[in-house]
């Protein structure tokens, strides 16, 4: 890819963007169409992109192995520690209305922490996907 | 507290423990948390299932969204039964896991290991719990995803061919399964299951709903391995990790039988699977001809690991001929020979993955003089072999007897008399493997086999042990079933 220099510029124009609209989708999916997993993806796909383009080593160092380890877990351990403070606060699990101290904002703030979890999980996982494949035949295996 | 929580509990503890498994990168230290997890579900399925013995029906409507709406938890006699089956054997085998985890899988996979056994656990545990039709979609795949990453472990390359294999054939299982619960969707408007079993009624014969139904047969009937949908299952356990195979093969296939008794007779009803489809006239002979058939094609295996999974196959059609039948006496058969082949197979594998942490090899011919060299295992695998061929005291007797008087009841003298000819041909693979392993002596110049540890033993027995256990004393399993069979025939325990 080192001589497509179209595609070079235009990924780096365009990186910001694909990733600030994955945060869009991610946080304004309480009012619009959008959510945690559809986030994920666009997240995961700026990525993809970057390592299409600069080469899966670059990427890498973008994004270690190591770290998305962590935030595939991280994802998931918000969501399930979510519905453990339902829990402990003394409603049901997962349930939000106890989040806060009205149930509109419990409400509130329960989906945009447990979207959050899935959005992290998602987007790292599609990471992962990617490298484990794109990388295979370059370590050797 | 924990007690009005435990149904949420039982499932979000191992899908806790799981991502934290990940976190943890050292192979012992996320064994050591599986365990204890495993431990701690099986004691919350205990008081479940005496929860539900004592009070009845227990629901559990998470996020506090009420019932046809919001996801419910809701445990009875059945699927409490269900639960303590997979979570004790899950309890049983990861002590067993870490030894023979260790010689089978390279160190740097054993906390994936460990995730992905939680997550199938979860999985298998949250199908059972859920009274929700699309929330037992999720569950399913996400214990079918994380069997595919635990069978794609086996040390034998094949074992990749064999995940994919299964994975394909899983896919479209869960696919009709989807598809069955979206066209139920579609002309009920509701996902609750005991809510969709007070809307189908009225709705009297509807194209849509047979169709949902025969989607939702087809789909359970792939993910059991119903014959002639069985063509997954000898690679997938023939070729995955040992400790996989025995959970798998105690818990995954039971799991998938629940669903169809659970969509056959509390979701449609009784009535409509009886009356309207005559469903029996094509159940009964598909579990004659997996009795049959697999039975024979067991007795010409050389790798024993793949005999005891046609074996499985065999014994999956005795389960699904005491469903067929359809009377109380059938179904309770049905419900026991789900806890007792958990046992019996599931110590069965056990014993075997003993054998292939010491020999190397589970092929016939590597067995020979094991019978001296192993006298525990093998002794073992004997024992789990009469339970399979039925012999009285055993646990497999019970199931027989169960089915042959269910059988006798309706005077089908044919099939009491296939119970039989079934039992025979599984004499006739057990023996195969006791004359090797007892009759000859080891082959000159073998390296020299030293017992399993342990570590390995005890799990074994356990699950043995339970296997003569239960053909002694069978209050409690034949007494849960023959509940769960009045409940689901719409009766009144």
């Amino acid at each position: 890819m080192r001589r497509h220099l179209v595609l070079r510029v235009t990924t780096k124009l365009l990186m910001p963007f694909i990733l600030l609209f994955a945060l869009y989708v991610q946080f304004h999916g309480d009012f619009g169409p959008g959510g945690g997993f559809q986030a994920g993806v666009i997240f995961g796909a700026g990525f993809i992109l970057y390592a299409l383009v600069y080469g899966v080593e670059n990427a890498r160092q973008v994004a270690p192995d190591p770290v998305i380890r962590v935030i595939i877990a991280a994802g998931l351990l918000l969501y399930v520690g979510v519905g453990f403070a339902g829990l402990f606060l003394g409603g049901k699990f997962l349930d939000y209305n106890v989040l806060a101290s009205d149930p509109v904002s419990g409400q509130h703030l329960g989906i945009l922490l447990v979207e959050f979890g899935v959005g992290t999980t998602v987007a790292a996982t599609m990471i992962t996907i990617f490298f484990t494949f794109a990388g295979r035949g370059q370590d050797g295996s | 507290m924990i007690a009005a929580h435990l149904p949420a509990l039982q499932i979000v503890v191992p899908l806790l423990a799981a991502p934290l498994c990940l976190l943890l990168r050292r192979g012992a230290l996320a064994w050591g948390l599986a365990l204890v997890v495993s431990w701690a579900t099986l004691a919350m399925s205990a008081m479940l299932l005496s929860q539900v013995l004592q009070d009845g029906v227990i629901s559990y409507a998470l996020g506090d969204w009420a019932a046809p709406w919001g996801i419910e938890y809701r445990v009875d006699s059945v699927n409490a039964f269900v639960l303590l089956i997979v979570a004790a054997v899950g309890a049983v085998i990861l002590p067993y896991a870490r030894r023979s985890v260790a010689h089978e899988i390279p160190a740097e996979q054993h906390s994936a290991f460990y995730t992905a056994f939680l997550l199938c656990l979860t999985g298998l545990l949250g199908v059972a719990i859920t009274g929700d039709a699309f929330n037992l979609f999720v569950f399913l795949e996400i214990s079918s995803l994380s069997s595919y990453v635990l069978i794609a472990l086996g040390r034998d390359r094949r074992a990749l061919t064999a995940a994919f294999q299964y994975l394909v054939m899983g896919t479209i299982g869960a696919t009709f399964i989807v598809i069955g619960i979206g066209l139920l969707y579609m002309v009920t408007g509701t996902l609750n299951m005991a809510d969709l079993a007070l809307r189908l009624p009225p709705l009297g014969p509807n194209r849509t709903v047979l169709v949902a139904f025969a989607f939702l047969t087809v789909g359970a009937s792939l993910k059991l391995a119903l014959f002639p949908l069985h063509i997954w299952l000898p690679n997938a356990y023939t070729y995955a990790p040992s400790a996989v195979t025995g959970f798998l093969a105690a818990t995954a296939t039971k799991v998938a039988v629940y669903i169809l008794l659970r969509f056959f007779f509390t979701v449609f009803g009784f009535s409509f699977y009886i009356g309207a489809l005559t469903l029996q006239n094509l159940l009964i002979p598909l579990a004659v001809l997996a009795v049959l058939v697999c039975s024979t094609v067991a007795i010409f295996q050389d790798n024993i690991k793949r005999m005891l999974a046609y074996s499985s196959l065999a014994q999956i059609g005795y389960m699904i001929l005491g469903i067929g039948m359809a009377t109380p006496t059938g179904l309770t058969a049905g419900i026991v020979h789900l806890f007792n082949h958990a046992m019996m197979k599931g110590g069965l594998f056990l014993a075997l993955g003993c054998v292939a942490l010491r020999v190397g090899s589970v092929r016939l011919e590597s067995m020979q003089g094991l019978g001296r060299t192993m006298p525990w295992t093998m002794f073992a695998f004997v024992l789990g072999g009469l339970s399979l061929i039925g012999v009285p005291l055993t646990a497999g007797f019970i199931s027989k007897w169960y089915l042959v008087q269910a059988a006798l009841e309706q005077d089908s003298w044919m099939l009491a008399i296939l119970v039989l000819v079934g039992s025979l041909l599984s004499i006739i693979y057990v023996w195969r493997v006791v004359e090797v392993a007892y009759l000859r002596p080891a082959p000159p110049g073998a390296a020299a086999v030293r017992e399993a540890p342990l570590s390995m033993l005890i799990p074994t027995w356990v699950l043995i042990g339970a296997s003569i256990y239960f053909g002694i004393d069978t209050s409690l399993t034949v007494g849960v079933a023959r509940q769960a069979a009045i409940m689901l025939m719409g009766g009144t325990p």
